[in-house]
């Protein structure tokens, strides 16, 4: 007689695998990675290549020389911090910039709270953050360098459209005057050559990227939503109380990383909230930091810190918005 | 400048000194009182906290200790004989010495002497495996071998053999604080006297099926034959179903009873080897 | 547009391959192993002894305490031991075995096929027929149907619901009998409105059996215009009656309540057939219709078979034991039993005997858990089954109670979607058990 399996029910298991989801987040990265090469050549791919080789480096020295445990870097998990933190660099970064970040990103944010799953700030965020910090003058550098793809680009302003905003605001002139100065217009910014971080070019590509989430089932839309509804809010009230002083809604989703971060940074399964409550939350308080960083603070963005801090508080936010009940609220009989 | 630093010592040493007073009048307003030979006790006790004694941890053991009239029934298993006297030599009570314990695993069955009959394939732990299904051999009693007893030992005195798939008690750090005895959803582990100088005998295993089916389920079931019954010169052998069982007060380590078992399921531990020798029995010695 | 329950729920494939076959009797096997304890409750009290001459259908053991249920011989023969036997999980219960001589019926059971439409009796009348009968609910949890049509004083049902959404995978038996034997059914679920005193019962049905909804709606149509069929949307699980009673009525039983709570009593369409069987026909609970599939078998059939048969004999019936099949499974997919002992016989409740593959069936290796809260989004009951699998490894008995896991229903889903499978459920049955325990130890306020 054969020896039967025997285990408790259910007995059958869906296919999806915490592999097969985190390639689905790359690949929703894939068309983002195109427009940058298309913008940025070779320096968009050398980042995008040191900084997934990295970070699956560091995971696997750190997994088998220092904690000794089983190897997670074929789950893709590694790559995809590696390759977002590229695409959240500014597209002239040296590769060592790369290099440092990525090795923060898995080895301190990841690696020392024990791995995937574990970590309570999205890796790739502190890995940019600390760049940010550390190395302000190569992350606010925004020049573009030279493109195999396309010559003679009008570069070289070297800023994003929200620092020279902030600059242009700080010398006092209003938002018509920076607007006939400078070219701002909408399809510029979708499908854009204005100065940003790798990933950070193209709002089209990256709505590409949200849908193919969203269809795979990947991520749910409410932290997305919540996070670009409350940008719109917030923005569209300032813009309308004073025009000449606040930018408008649609410049604000459109400009800087709040697509990127809503879409692919705050969404990070390990550091968001559980239940849909929760994630709605989770993002209005994104977007309400993001916009009190940027038009009061004293960086031009601030999705990156309004995620991390908003990371911080996903236990709490755990703790308090539970899911709906069955058998909650309801009429009985 | 120099204004700057004296206003921030002089600001800060204010605050603190507000502070204090403030923490000293709630202390004194939300004293509890409370009996002090508590503390001193506890400092005796080993400090463990394995439960073992039965109380939530040492400090309600030595709660208890100082508000019963006198130690009978309190026993820290930990701290053994040794620290009970020094409780009741510290609170003028006097203490009986209890025979020292220790755990011991009555499942005989390894891989080989019993064969799987089906494979288990669920989360490890055998309370989850006992709910599902009596155990992947053809035995109903024997040891699920998923390691619960390993788990629940703070003194990581019980081992799982990967060779043998049973667990193995270690004399020197079990403490028989009962974690495991708890822990085992069979009940195969039992707490015995250890004996004089780790001298015991006992029955390792718990089957009560008939003869025929123990014994085809595994090798050295106890099939219940009696034989050991009737060898026993002290009356310490009792056979309830199917199952023979030795009283550890009354055994007088004979080894009759070892020799006599046709299944090898009575096991003799830290005796001298004798000859012929015994397999089985020093399993647990090497 | 279908109905269906408002939380959680997955889309498992169907793979309902045995749906074509209609249902043909088994061979009557050599010996029966009739099991004491096929129902939920105490195990039943034998009135038989060895050597006794049995005939099929007569009583041979009485129900013992108040759930419990009577148990019929399903052969006839001769007694030839009541003892101590293992089940499919090799427990032992005790087995009356009967040596099988010819198949000699009950001579009070009708065996005509005549569809007999009037309801004669009164509702206690009824009620007592069906306990006599020993009818337990078919839809797996086996509860003696009688206690459920006697609601406890104080409540009062609205609604009878009949479960026939069939949600499980693989599973056919339900959907053979509402092909084959609807009116049955109907006139089942009717004795069961007397019964109980309701004016309007519904019988939920999930769109993949459109033949079922088509051939149930004709005939209601026609004369039975107080029982509604209501179509369902395919998802698991649906079956579940807490999520059949917010599906079809959009009412949700409270937290530890039953659906009496809310007014309705859940049937299943099997045990519809059941009553009809014993109030109409005088036969008790003794065969029942049992799918016997699986993707690494030639065919796929539906079996009527009596309670008792091994399952090695219904492997040896489909033509013995696939290469390929590394499990069995007593009932569906997701919440069957998996079987340890193929010498162990079938009970009232056996609904299949499922063949999976390795491939299918064998858990991959644990990974950490992502967070992604897959699990959160499946729980039909609203539930967080990683805090609670977390909370159930560190034994903090409070905190689960706090987060509701004695609501768990058991249904696997969140189990099923895990992308790290984590056994989540495992720790959570088991950790269950243990709230419930503690919960029902209080002192009642």
């Amino acid at each position: 007689m054969k020896k039967l399996i025997v285990s408790p029910a259910p007995h059958l298991h869906g296919k999806e695998t915490t592999k097969s989801l985190m390639r689905d987040v790359v690949i929703a990265l894939v068309p983002s990675l195109l427009v940058s090469v298309y913008y940025f050549g070779f320096s968009a791919i050398k980042l995008a290549l040191v900084g997934i080789a990295t970070a699956v480096l560091v995971e696997y020295v750190i997994q088998r020389y220092i904690v000794k445990t089983k190897i997670t870097i074929n789950d893709y998990s590694a790559a995809l911090t590696g390759l977002l933190l590229s695409l959240n660099l500014p597209p002239n970064s040296p590769w060592w910039i790369m290099f440092i970040g990525s090795v923060v990103a898995i080895g301190i944010a990841k690696m020392t709270f024990g791995g995937v799953g574990q970590n309570l700030f999205n890796p790739a965020l502190v890995g940019r953050v600390f760049l940010l910090v550390s190395f302000p003058v190569i992350m606010t550098d925004y020049s573009i360098p030279s493109s195999w793809f396309r010559e003679g680009i009008d570069a070289g302003s070297g800023a994003t459209a929200l620092s020279i905003v902030k600059e242009s605001l700080a010398k006092g002139m209003t938002m018509d005057q920076i607007f006939s100065q400078n070219d701002f217009s909408y399809a510029q910014m979708l499908f854009s050559k204005i100065g940003g971080s790798v990933g950070e070019v193209s709002a089209f590509a990256l709505i590409l990227g949200f849908i193919y989430l969203l269809i795979r089932k990947v991520i749910k839309p409410h932290i997305p939503l919540a996070i670009v509804g409350t940008v719109i809010v917030f923005s569209g009230i300032f813009w309308l109380i004073d025009p000449t002083h606040y930018t408008d809604p649609l410049f604000n989703v459109l400009t800087g990383g709040i697509l990127i971060g809503s879409i692919f940074m705050a969404t990070d399964y390990v550091t968001s909230p559980m239940s849909n409550k929760g994630m709605i939350i989770y993002g209005i308080g994104i977007g309400l930091i993001t916009m009190l960083i940027r038009n009061w603070g004293a960086y031009p963005e601030g999705i990156s810190f309004a995620i991390l801090i908003l990371n911080a508080c996903v236990p709490l936010i755990n703790m308090y918005f539970k899911p709906v009940r069955f058998g909650k609220g309801v009429k009985h009989g | 400048m120099t204004t700057t630093i004296i206003f921030t010592i002089a600001s800060l040493s204010l605050l603190g000194l507000v502070l204090a007073l403030i923490l000293y009048f709630t202390a004194q307003k939300f004293k509890v009182v409370e009996d002090p030979r508590i503390d001193d006790v506890e400092t005796i006790l080993p400090g463990a906290n394995c439960g073992g004694c039965g109380f939530a941890g040492c400090r309600a053991f030595a709660e208890g200790c100082v508000k019963a009239d006198s130690l009978d029934g309190l026993f820290c298993p930990v701290g053994g004989n040794d620290t009970m006297k020094k409780v009741a030599g510290y609170l003028g009570v006097t203490v009986a010495d209890k025979a020292p314990q220790v755990a011991v695993v009555r499942c005989n069955g390894n891989c080989d002497s019993r064969p799987k009959s089906s494979n288990y394939d669920g989360y490890t732990s055998c309370a989850v495996m006992a709910n599902l299904y009596s155990g992947d051999t053809d035995c109903r009693y024997g040891c699920l071998g998923q390691g619960d007893c390993e788990i629940s030992c703070d003194f990581d005195a019980i081992k799982m053999n990967p060779r043998t798939g049973l667990p193995e008690v270690d004399e020197e750090k079990c403490t028989a604080c009962g974690a495991c005895v708890k822990a085992c959803p069979k009940f195969i582990i039992e707490l015995r006297n250890k004996g004089p100088k780790g001298k015991r005998i006992f029955v390792s295993c718990i089957n009560k099926d008939k003869g025929g089916v123990a014994k085809k389920a595994c090798a050295v079931a106890c099939i219940g034959c009696t034989k050991c019954q009737k060898v026993c010169a002290y009356d310490a052998i009792t056979i309830s179903s199917n199952l023979a069982y030795i009283d550890y007060n009354k055994c007088k380590l004979c080894r009759k009873c070892v020799v006599e078992c046709p299944t090898n399921a009575i096991w003799e531990v830290n005796f001298p080897v004798r000859v012929p020798k015994r397999e089985t029995a020093d399993v647990e010695q090497q | 547009m279908s109905k269906t329950f408002s939380i959680g729920g997955i889309h498992p494939k169907d793979n309902k391959i045995s749906v074509k076959a209609a249902i043909e009797n088994f061979p009557v096997m050599e010996t029966a192993y009739i099991s004491m304890s096929q129902h939920l409750g105490a195990p039943a009290e034998p009135v038989v002894a060895k050597g006794d001459k049995v005939k099929t259908g007569q009583l041979i053991a009485k129900a013992n305490g108040f759930i419990s249920a009577n148990i019929h011989s399903s052969v006839s023969g001769t007694v030839s031991a009541i003892e101590l036997m293992p089940d499919l999980a090799g427990n032992l219960v005790q087995h009356v075995v009967v040596k099988v001589e010819g198949d000699e019926w009950d001579e009070k059971i009708d065996r005509s096929p005549e569809i007999v439409r009037e309801i004669k009796l009164s509702p206690s009348e009824i009620i007592a027929k069906i306990a006599d009968c020993g009818i337990v609910g078919l839809g797996g949890a086996a509860f003696p149907t009688h206690i459920k049509l006697s609601p406890p004083p104080g409540k009062k049902a609205e609604f009878l619901v009949m479960n026939g959404a069939e949600c499980e995978p693989y599973l056919t038996s339900d959907y053979r009998i509402m092909l084959e034997n609807p009116e049955e059914i109907l006139i089942g679920t009717r004795i069961m409105m007397t019964a109980l005193g309701v004016k309007k019962a519904y019988v939920g049905i999930e769109d993949n059996k459109p033949k079922a909804i088509k051939a149930m709606k004709e005939l209601c149509s026609k004369s039975y215009r107080d029982i509604k069929i209501v179509s369902l949307q395919k998802k698991y699980p649906q079956g579940g009656e807490k999520q059949l009673i917010d599906a079809i009525l959009g009412r949700q039983v409270p937290s530890m309540g039953l659906p009496i709570d809310t007014g309705v009593v859940v049937q299943n369409v099997g045990t519809a057939l059941a009553v009809y069987e014993a109030v109409q026909k005088n036969k008790p609970l003794f065969e029942g219709v049992v799918t016997v599939t699986g993707k690494c078998m030639t065919e796929q059939r539906n079996f009527r078979m009596r309670v008792g048969t091994t399952f090695e004999s219904m492997l040896f019936a489909v033509g013995g034991f696939p290469k390929d099949a590394e499990k069995l499974v007593s009932g569906g997919p997701m919440m069957g039993k998996a079987v340890a002992r193929i010498e162990a016989a079938s009970v009232k409740s056996t609904s299949a005997l499922l063949l999976l593959t390795e491939e299918e069936t064998k858990r991959k290796p644990e990974g950490n858990c992502i967070r992604c809260a897959k699990c959160v989004d499946a729980c039909p009951m609203g539930l967080e089954p990683f805090l609670l699998n977390r909370l159930s490894r560190a034994g903090r008995i409070d905190d689960l109670e706090a987060n509701l896991v004695q609501d768990c229903i058991e249904c696997g889903s969140c189990l099923y979607v895990c992308p790290a499978n984590i056994p989540l459920l495992d720790t959570i049955r088991l950790s269950k058990a243990s709230v419930l325990k503690i919960m029902r130890s209080r002192p009642k306020k």
